[in-house]
């Protein structure tokens, strides 16, 4: 009885083989309460699409031997510029585009953000990339500090940078953009909205399940290309590669830059679903949140896949979607979901720390 | 002797750079000194001590220790509880040491062993385990206690029962519990804490056997009693009755005891010549005249200087807890000492080389947690001295920056990740909160909205972090392949 | 074996050791007498390190089975379980890496871990952890030990700045000043030392033993042997194969019974007949001044012509640069000088650049260099070419993705002709046997269908069959498709089963080039080569 546990255990590792567990005991006691199954769903599909591309971002990062890329707010930020670019031109409001469509409109909008955050985050990303090659070894230390920093520079940015949009900033005599911006006159839910399905009290946001999964389509295609493999190559072992006529460094580059990338589009994703913009400290401690969701799926600091990113988000944002409700049965307005998240990311993350030997990862 | 200066320039180049920054802001803060530097030594008093807690992990190889977080949540538990059980005064704050002690030393351990699992990531890991520390914390706080634990006080616990309100109050329990402390007390304490070692001392060897200097301990025992005896005249008295000190009184009291021990030192000196002769002494015996003339000098100078009207102003202004800075003197000469005992030398051992220390017996995780449970047990005692003098715990908030905060001021103050001194962490303390008592007035100075000056400090304490661990991780990198270069050299040269 | 009844401070007899299965050594005896400088001698792999770690008690030893054999210190048998007992019989090592801490003082270097030190209060009441040092005491005894050695340093300097030569003076004088210190092993001490130094190490051993302390001297040069040994144990793939007087002795019969052995049939002749020409004037590999700087197989300057469809074997002793020749080469460390591929000057600093040339190799580091643990076999074999020659790509509208039909067949192909055993093509290379890893290696660099191959060390670590298959494998990729094969080994019996010439490397230098008949003198001498012989 006792030996199965075991090897499950071995194999998966304690934490994960726990919150699994977790994951069903909740699901069993939503149901025991008697809630609305199909609506909590819901709940979970939207959170699955919203944080998954963010959880995507760190696939690159972990296969090109840079490790959990704590400093994703590099690219998050790029994402907001692109974001508030978007509104302050007011894109969303173009008659031209309206005319065609509201919905037309959003996508517009929502894609030029897309675009400029990309171009924005290629920049901050290659940037970022040339640091973190010289310090291997480090990189996990270092990219968490140097994402901090990011966001504590930026909060001064936010406050010089001149927009006018009387959305973006305060409307009396404050100085500086909002805290959180509402995203309802550009392209609030517009992923989420398209082709969305209702069954019953299942609400299936098929636009931004298909999105994420496209993103997680084409990183797939990538891993699958010469260069995509020879990302792989450098970050599993850095001399393997280099007898294959392989530029490290280079690889190591394209990787970082491409997690940027990903966690600019997954910031602007994550706000269309959620509706509003988050600036400030808002994305201080999204690094971690991504970092745990792929952990939790069964990646490891030197391995990571689509399907641990798929696993691990659903997982992750499933607990967090059931747990809210199910422990306000046993104590109302609590935020009790709040605490096992920083339990249950900050666990994990421990947990994978503990099972790699420190100072590798070094050419 | 241009590169000399330009060597000493690059050497102390962050010290520098925050140097003028604080001078900057100063300045453009349009506030006077008289309100900087009261506001300055407040917190220097509060801080110190966590910062210095700080120095002992970086000697052993472990790092900033991230981990002090974890020390200050221990600090909040054992406060909360003597304050639900009514607990005040200077004896509720020593009942606090005394439950949060032992609660610092089990969380150390369980950190020592951790870090032990993940050498060479302790920084990040200590960081992450703050933070996963933080959700025990408030699932202690918002559903244990009152929840699990009944607990029945609607001051302390939220109007449901379940939980701990935002803030608590200390006013009426252990604020200012071990500023107020009196010197005579102080004093007193001092006494008969010696009475009590030398006592021991002596029980101690003759129940072992050993030889006892009677002669040396007695004299020891006069001196005190002489020194205590002191305390009875009364202007003395009257004095020492105090429980804070004018800063001018400290820097005229630190002025003339510099000149007398000066004076002491070279009468050892001639005495043990005479005793001995001139070849026969140690190093260590030695006297520098020309360091005690410079140090006599400058005692002088800076007495003259207290003169000058401007500055007279400033000491005045300032009254120093006594209690607390003897504190921070006391843990500052515990570092000192310790790294000249056997188990601080195996702490530098193994902070320099695991192998070495490996090859030469020592065991290298016992001392990597023994320094774990030290910073953890400091950092507790740390937090509880900030809240006293604050005077109300944020019972979600006031640990969450104390890691962030002091490791950026001890770096500031030109301390790396492999080197920290006290002199580092005090120089640090001093200009890191000159920057953040300014910062937000020169923010509002300069850009009309004293919310940037604030985000700027916050920026610069995360960005010297930063920038510490990525020179350190560069280091790391670059060293190996110097080694290589410098083993081929005699190859080449053959 | 002795002639009189003598008496010794050190008698290891009849010592065995098992490797999982592996017999490492098989009955090897070391008696040392006092005050003897002792030289222990043999190739790489002959058993010397085992020997030293089981004289130590390292874990290494005793949590793999323990050994088989009796140990007498001072005429007493005793028991080394654990190194620290071996501290307390008085065996010291002075080891090969330095293990001093530069940011600390002589003394404290001399100290670290034995550290003077004086009670006070705290300490009788909390242990003895808590005691105050005693500089003064530590100085003291610090320059005593200095003194002893006839070291000119001051104490209180730290070794930071110290030349590398000083630094080993200092291993030795912590070992010295262990109290009761009757036996110490010195590591190829000379390794990393100039000669002048070097020169400097042997008075100080001399010194040494003439107080009465032995010495065992791990070393492959045979002048430092015959200029300060007074006798030596040659110990040979584990076996023990004599203990020599060196005043009985002298270097050719020393360089003889090292790597003597009969030259054992690795490569079967399958009685085809040889038809291959090859021509001096055809080069395949020029060197001219080649440097490399590869840690611990320096190259330091070789001029070697290699013929177009030879199998040409380096070899020589571990740590004197025949390793870094591929290893350069192929851009894996920095090297420079000049390099010629079929009269094509290469770019060294171009990474790659080798392969497009087409020149393929197969590390001597399996694990660490050769493959992707986690990967599979297929990923494993295709990868090089797919990198390189972009071979097992499909282009898919403007992309170029992976072609995994095409490379499961290749991979199939090769495991079919390689005779790989696995469960199949998705097994990960990590969990493959030592000999099937080493074949998938291959097989990645004959994907590339290179004109030249560097092989290291080819047999490292595999079991028999599985050597003879490798080399079999590699004699008829030459004699049939008319590669150049490069085979880097230390083995020197595989190097003379199968090279048409051996080129000896001795300290990053070419010490000559013999051909597989020459006799066992003549390659004893080259491979320890003393610095007459090197140049």
């Amino acid at each position: 009885m006792n030996h199965p546990l075991k090897k499950l255990t071995a194999k998966f590792g304690l934490p994960r083989v726990l919150i699994v567990s977790f994951f069903f005991l909740l699901v069993v006691a939503a149901a025991g309460f008697r809630m609305n199954l199909p609506q909590l769903l819901s709940d979970l599909l939207r959170r699955w699409g919203m944080f998954g591309i963010l959880a995507l971002a760190m696939v690159p990062a972990v296969q090109c031997g840079i490790g959990l890329n704590f400093g994703i707010s590099m690219g998050i930020v790029g994402g907001l510029l692109g974001g508030l670019i978007v509104i302050q031109m007011g894109i969303a409001q173009s008659p031209a585009l309206v005319a065609i469509h509201p919905l037309a409109a959003m996508w517009a909008a929502i894609l030029v953000a897309i675009l400029i955050g990309v171009v924005l985050a290629i920049g901050i990303g290659y940037g970022y990339g040339l640091l973190l090659n010289r310090v291997k070894g480090s990189e996990m230390t270092v990219t968490t500090y140097v994402g901090f920093s990011i966001i504590a520079f930026m909060n001064m940015m936010w406050m010089l940078l001149p927009f006018s949009n009387g959305e973006l900033i305060w409307p009396n005599a404050g100085k500086g953009l909002r805290n959180t911006i509402s995203l309802a006159s550009s392209f609030s839910g517009v992923m989420n909205d398209t082709f969305a399905l209702q069954i019953g009290d299942l609400k299936i946001p098929t636009g931004l399940l298909l999105f994420f999964f496209l993103m997680c389509f084409l990183v797939w295609l990538f891993m699958r290309s010469k260069t995509g493999m020879a990302m792989s190559a450098a970050g599993a072992n850095p001399m393997f590669a280099k007898a294959a006529g392989i530029n490290v460094n280079k690889m190591r580059l394209i990787g970082t830059v491409l997690s940027t990338v990903l966690a600019a589009v997954g910031i602007l994703v994550y706000a269309q679903g959620f509706g509003f913009m988050q600036l400030y400290n808002g994305p201080m401690m999204m690094g971690f949140t991504s970092v745990a969701a792929v952990l939790i799926g069964g990646a490891s600091p030197k391995r990571a896949a689509i399907p641990h990113v798929l696993l691990g988000t659903f997982l992750f944002q499933g607990i967090l979607a059931l747990g809210l409700p199910v422990a306000n049965q046993f104590i109302p307005e609590s935020n009790l979901s709040e605490v096992m998240r920083l339990i249950i990311s900050n666990g994990i993350i421990i947990y994978a720390m503990t099972q790699t030997k420190g100072g590798s990862g070094r050419e | 002797m241009n590169k000399k200066i330009s060597d000493i320039i690059f050497k102390n180049k962050v010290v520098l750079l925050f140097l003028f920054l604080c001078v900057g802001a100063t300045i453009a803060s349009k506030q006077p000194l008289t309100f900087v530097i009261p506001e300055l030594f407040t917190r220097i008093a509060r801080n110190s001590f966590i910062v210095l807690s700080l120095i002992i992990p970086v000697v052993a190889g472990l790092g900033m220790n991230f981990g002090i977080v974890i020390g200050a949540m221990a600090a909040q538990v054992a406060l909360f509880l003597t304050t639900y059980w009514g607990l005040t005064g200077i004896g509720g704050f020593l009942a606090t040491v005394a439950l949060a002690t032992p609660l610092a030393v089990f969380f150390g351990y369980l950190i020592g062993v951790l870090f032990n699992h993940m050498k060479g990531n302790e920084m990040i890991g200590g960081l992450v385990l703050g933070y996963f520390a933080e959700g025990i914390y408030q699932l202690i706080f918002l559903f244990i206690f009152g929840g699990v634990i009944k607990m029945n006080n609607p001051t302390l616990m939220i109007a449901t029962g379940v939980g701990v309100k935002n803030t608590i109050d200390l006013k009426d329990t252990v604020k200012y519990a071990l500023d107020t402390v009196p010197m005579l007390t102080i004093v007193e304490v001092a006494f008969y804490l010696f009475l009590i070692g030398t006592v021991l001392s002596v029980l101690i060897k003759t129940v072992k056997k050993q030889e006892v200097n009677w002669k040396d301990t007695l004299l020891r025992m006069i001196a005190a009693a002489a020194i205590y005896a002191v305390t009875f005249i009364r202007p003395i008295e009257q004095f020492l009755s105090a429980d804070r000190l004018l800063l001018l009184s400290a820097v005229e009291i630190a002025c003339f005891g510099t000149v007398i021990w000066q004076a002491v030192k070279f009468a050892r000196w001639r005495w043990n010549v005479k005793k001995l002769g001139m070849e026969n002494l140690s190093r260590s015996a030695q006297f520098n005249r020309n360091r005690a003339i410079a140090n006599v000098f400058l005692a002088v100078v800076v007495y003259a200087l207290t003169y000058v009207p401007y500055l007279y102003n400033i000491l005045i202004a300032v009254k120093l807890p006594v209690m607390t800075y003897l504190c921070i003197a006391a843990l500052c000469g515990f570092n000192n000492i310790l790294l000249k005992t056997r188990l601080g030398q195996n702490m530098r051992t193994v902070g320099q080389s695991r192998t070495v220390a490996n090859a030469a017996g020592i065991n290298v995780d016992r001392t990597r947690i023994i320094a774990m449970i030290f910073s953890t047990v400091l950092a507790s005692w740390g937090q509880l001295i900030f809240l006293q003098n604050v005077g109300t715990l944020s019972t979600y908030g006031a640990h969450t920056q104390v890691g962030q905060f002091a490791i950026a001021a001890i770096l500031v103050g030109g301390a790396s990740i492999q080197k920290a001194t006290n002199r580092q962490a005090l120089l640090g303390i001093v200009l890191f909160h000159t920057l953040f008592i300014v910062s937000p007035l020169a923010g509002k100075e300069l850009f009309g909205d004293p919310v940037i000056g604030e985000y700027f400090r916050v920026f610069v304490s995360y960005g010297v972090i930063a920038m510490a661990l990525a020179m350190h991780a560069w280091k790391k990198v670059a060293k190996p392949k110097e080694q290589e270069q410098n083993q081929v050299e005699p190859g080449t040269a053959e | 074996m002795e002639k009189t009844k003598e008496t010794y401070v050190l008698k290891m007899d009849n010592i065995a050791k098992e490797y999982s299965g592996n017999r490492v050594l098989k009955g090897v005896n070391l008696h040392i007498r006092p005050g003897e400088i002792h030289a222990l001698m043999g190739e790489n792999g002959a058993g010397k390190s085992t020997l030293m770690n089981i004289l130590f008690g390292m874990p290494v030893i005793h949590s793999t089975g323990g050994f088989e054999g009796t140990i007498e210190v001072d005429g007493k048998q005793v028991n080394i379980d654990t190194p620290l007992k071996a501290m307390e019989l008085g065996i010291g090592m002075v080891h090969q890496e330095f293990m001093l801490i530069p940011g600390f003082s002589v003394t404290e270097n001399i100290k670290v871990g034995r550290e003077i030190s004086n009670p006070n209060l705290a300490s009788r009441l909390f242990g003895r952890s808590m005691e105050t040092l005693d500089y003064e005491a530590m100085d003291r005894d610090a320059r005593k030990a200095l003194k002893t050695i006839g070291l000119q340093i001051e104490e209180y300097v730290k070794v930071a700045g110290l030349p590398v030569g000083y630094m080993q003076f200092i291993e030795i004088a912590r070992e010295l000043d262990k109290t009761g210190i009757r036996i110490l092993v010195f590591d190829e001490p000379t390794a990393v030392l100039t000669e002048s130094e070097a020169d400097r190490l042997l008075e100080a051993m001399r010194v040494i033993s003439s107080q009465g302390i032995a010495i065992i001297f791990i070393t492959h040069r045979l002048d430092e042997v015959m200029a300060v040994a007074d006798g030596m144990t040659i110990l040979r793939d584990g076996e023990f194969v004599a203990r020599k007087e060196i005043k009985d002795t002298n270097v050719a019969e020393i360089a003889e019974l090292m790597v003597g052995r009969k030259v054992e049939k690795l490569v079967d002749d399958n009685g085809e007949e040889d038809h291959r020409v090859i021509h001096d004037d055809e080069i395949a590999v020029s060197l001219r001044n080649y440097k490399v700087d590869m840690p611990g197989e320096q190259v330091k300057g070789i001029d070697l012509d290699i013929r177009k469809g030879e199998i040409f074997g380096i070899g020589g002793l571990a740590g004197q640069g025949k390793l870094g020749i591929p290893n350069g080469i192929m851009g894996l460390y920095k090297a420079e000088g000049e390099v010629r591929i079929n009269g094509d000057l290469l770019d060294l600093n171009q990474l790659g650049d080798a392969l497009e040339h087409k020149v393929a190799f197969v590390s001597e580091d399996r694990r660490g260099v050769g493959l992707l643990l986690d990967e599979s076999i297929e990923q494993n074999i295709v990868f090089s070419a797919m990198q390189t020659n972009g071979k097992f790509l499909k282009k898919v509208a403007w992309m170029k993705l992976y072609d995994a039909a095409a490379a499961k067949a290749h991979a199939e192909k090769m495991v079919k002709t390689l005779d790989i055993r696995c469960t199949g093509i998705r097994q990960a290379a990590g969990s493959l046997s030592g000999g099937n890893q080493q074949k998938v290696c291959l097989a990645r660099a004959l994907t590339l269908e290179p004109d030249i191959l560097f092989v290291s060390e080819p047999t490292r670590g595999i079991d028999i069959g599985a050597k003879k298959l490798v080399l079999e494998y590699l004699a008829k990729l030459n004699r049939e498709q008319g590669m150049t094969v490069i085979i880097v080994s230390s083995e020197l019996v595989e190097l003379r089963s199968i090279s048409d010439r051996i080129a000896i490397v001795s300290d990053g230098k070419l010490a000559s080039i013999l051909s597989p008949d020459a006799s066992d003198a003549e390659f004893g001498l080259a491979m320890s080569g003393s610095r007459k012989g090197g140049h």
